[in-house]
């Protein structure tokens, strides 16, 4: 990525192209959950990186400690991180469902705050990475090359992105959540309990996050502050796709990926993030409720 | 009128155990407390006006006050101008980029607008880590100049950095004040309240929305230069990160949102609660403190969302049904 704009040929920039659309896949589903818990209960998770964090930590340890390979602790890091989601919905986002917007903020980022620090306390703020996973090397066609574990990861990503949207506009449970989302007061006397309907809410999206996490822990450095720059890309994602679109927050996080790989190539890397938050800001300013927004 | 002038009294003493607590208090560290707990409750009251009255809930209010504390140490180091004056250009620099924040965001509601102020703030901050002319990521070290007033640099003492934070505190509870009995704080209000509602009564709510933010970012610019010059040194991420705004806004709720006492009583509550965690499980590099702290934001946003003086409220009510 740090050629000089003299190597600049359209191989260089297909394949930053493409990186960026498999890391974009990863943001999409890193952003899906925050847009899944807004659209459910109109409140934004800013916890949602530090979540990420914890499932890339499942995935450390389940390697570190027991040799799994973050491939197959996948569905355990998954179905820990439901389990997250659901505690924190009763432990903490329950008592905020009437509260202020203000209210909602401070409490999640102090619960992000909470976690951060608590990772740093208990495994200290290094930098750890997963030697030797299944998934490592690369994969070269016709010139262009790509990373095996990004390109399995932005695969899984879509899988589980299908299987999400099929779940939610084709299953009954699909219906009732949807039904939720649209009028709480209305599923309550349809006889859907809609605190359950939230906490399955919250473990959805903390499940992607699981599937999210465990697949960067392949490729990714893993630290205690690594939730930081996701989730701030994450909430951009959502917004910039509309709240409460799933679709929207997909085809934002690619775009974000692919804004982010190019202006890291062809300007300077230390700006790629301010650029994804100039795409954001310019959309939103142009379309205020975002690419696909209902608002 | 009894309850009035009772408030009055209470005012004036509090006012007088605070002039001559430094006298009371000599070493650094009480006299440090409060000079954090000044210049938090001025931030808070800054934030206050726009995220409280004019119901705009700004995440990005790190610009402000880096804006503040680089322009006077830029002005300082690179032409020598006194930081008071620095000051005011560092109010003037941030209001307009209040407008230029403003101008687009202002037509964004709710999350919208708070996520674009972080936006905004994580893209100043980017920017100030990679600009070499201003200290990029290394910082600024501001120069050891001789003491006095007029390059307010005290190095003996912080007694004259507590009277000045206790001054700009008192300017801003009075500007507060201002606002909220004058037309400017109903129509505030207003916007808050109804958006639409208080457009088709005629009030040009982009204007005043703007009015709210110039006025929050002046006064944020100059707690910032103020920082820059007790601390002595800056850098984006003492100056510019996330968490300074979320740490404004919490200190006008914790006190209560919208009202002139709510984020000095936020800053006396908050600030002590940081600086004795920060001394007490700061050692050691692991973080114990902010483990703390993160769970007090959370626990006091869940329990206690309208504030300290809206628990007063409410307990007042109660007794007099």
């Amino acid at each position: 990525m740090q050629k000089g704009t003299s190597m600049l040929t359209p191989d260089i920039i297909l394949q930053t192209v493409i990186s960026g659309i498999l890391m974009g896949c990863i943001y999409a589903l890193v952003a899906v959950g925050l847009c899944l818990i807004w659209g459910l209960m109109e409140i934004v998770n800013f916890a949602h990186g530090e979540m990420l964090m914890l499932a890339m930590f499942t995935s450390f340890w389940a390697f570190a400690l027991y040799h799994i390979d973050p491939l197959l602790s996948l569905p355990l890091c998954m179905i820990i991180l439901f389990l997250i989601g659901v505690a924190v919905y009763f432990i903490v986002i329950r008592k905020l469902l009437k509260a202020t917007f203000l209210a909602q903020i401070l409490a999640t980022f102090g619960l992000g705050i909470f976690l951060r620090y608590l990772a740093q306390f208990m495994w200290s703020p290094d930098f750890r990475v997963i030697k030797n996973p299944i998934l490592s090397g690369n994969i070269g066609i016709g010139g262009i090359f790509v990373g095996i574990p990004q390109l399995v990861a932005s695969i899984c990503c879509i899988i589980t992105f299908v299987l999400l949207y099929w779940f939610i506009n084709k299953t009954e449970v699909g219906f009732a959540l949807l039904a939720t989302s649209e009028d709480r007061e209305a599923a309550n006397l349809m006889g859907i309990n809609s605190h359950k309907m939230f906490a399955l809410g919250w473990g959805i999206g903390a499940a992607c996050l699981g599937v999210a996490g465990a697949l960067m822990s392949n490729f990714y450095y893993i630290f205690p502050e690594v939730g930081f720059s996701f989730s701030l890309i994450a909430y951009v994602a959502v917004a910039l796709g509309g709240f409460g679109s799933i679709p929207g927050s997909f085809i934002a996080g690619i775009i974000i990926g692919v804004v982010e790989f190019v202006t890291g190539l062809l300007i300077a890397p230390a700006f790629k993030y301010a650029f994804v938050f100039i795409i954001y800001l310019l959309v939103v300013f142009i379309r205020p409720q975002g690419l696909w927004g209902r608002y | 009128m009894g309850g009035k002038s009772k408030n009055w009294i209470w005012l004036v003493v509090v006012f007088i155990i605070l002039m001559i607590y430094p006298i009371i208090f000599t070493k650094p560290f009480p006299r440090h407390l409060l000079i954090m707990i000044f210049l938090y409750g001025s931030m808070g009251l800054a934030w206050n006006i726009i995220g409280g009255y004019a119901g705009q809930i700004s995440l990005g209010h790190a610009i402000f006050f880096g804006t503040g504390a680089y322009t006077s140490t830029l002005m300082l180091m690179k032409l020598g101008i006194s930081p008071w004056l620095g000051m005011l250009a560092g109010g003037a620099v941030s209001i307009g980029i209040a407008f230029i924040i403003g101008y687009p965001c202002f037509k964004l509601a709710g999350h919208y607008f708070a996520i674009a102020t972080i936006a905004i703030g994580e893209i100043a901050m980017v920017c100030m880590l990679n600009w070499d002319w201003a200290g990029s990521a290394v910082g600024l070290t501001l120069p050891i100049l001789p003491e006095g007033f007029i390059n307010m640099e005290f190095h003996t003492t912080k007694a004259p950095y507590y009277y000045i934070a206790f001054g700009f505190l008192i300017v801003a509870v009075l500007i507060t004040y201002g606002v909220d009995r004058s037309k400017l704080g109903y129509y505030f209000k207003a916007i808050k309240g109804d958006l639409d509602g208080a457009r088709s009564l005629g009030i040009n709510t982009g204007r005043y929305k703007f009015y709210a933010l110039a006025l929050s970012a002046f006064l944020t610019s100059i707690c910032g230069s103020f920082y820059a010059q007790y601390v002595l040194f800056i850098d984006p991420d003492s100056t510019f990160p996330l968490i300074l705004s979320i740490i404004l806004c919490l200190v006008a709720t914790l006190g209560g949102v919208g009202t002139v006492w709510g984020p000095v009583i936020g800053a006396a509550i908050l600030i002590p609660i940081s600086e004795f965690t920060r001394i007490q499980f700061g050692g050691g590099g692991k973080g114990t403190d902010l483990i703390i702290y993160g769970f007090l934001i959370m626990i006091i946003s869940i329990y206690q969302p309208f504030g300290v003086i809206g628990l007063a409220k409410r307990f007042k009510k109660k007794e007099s049904p």
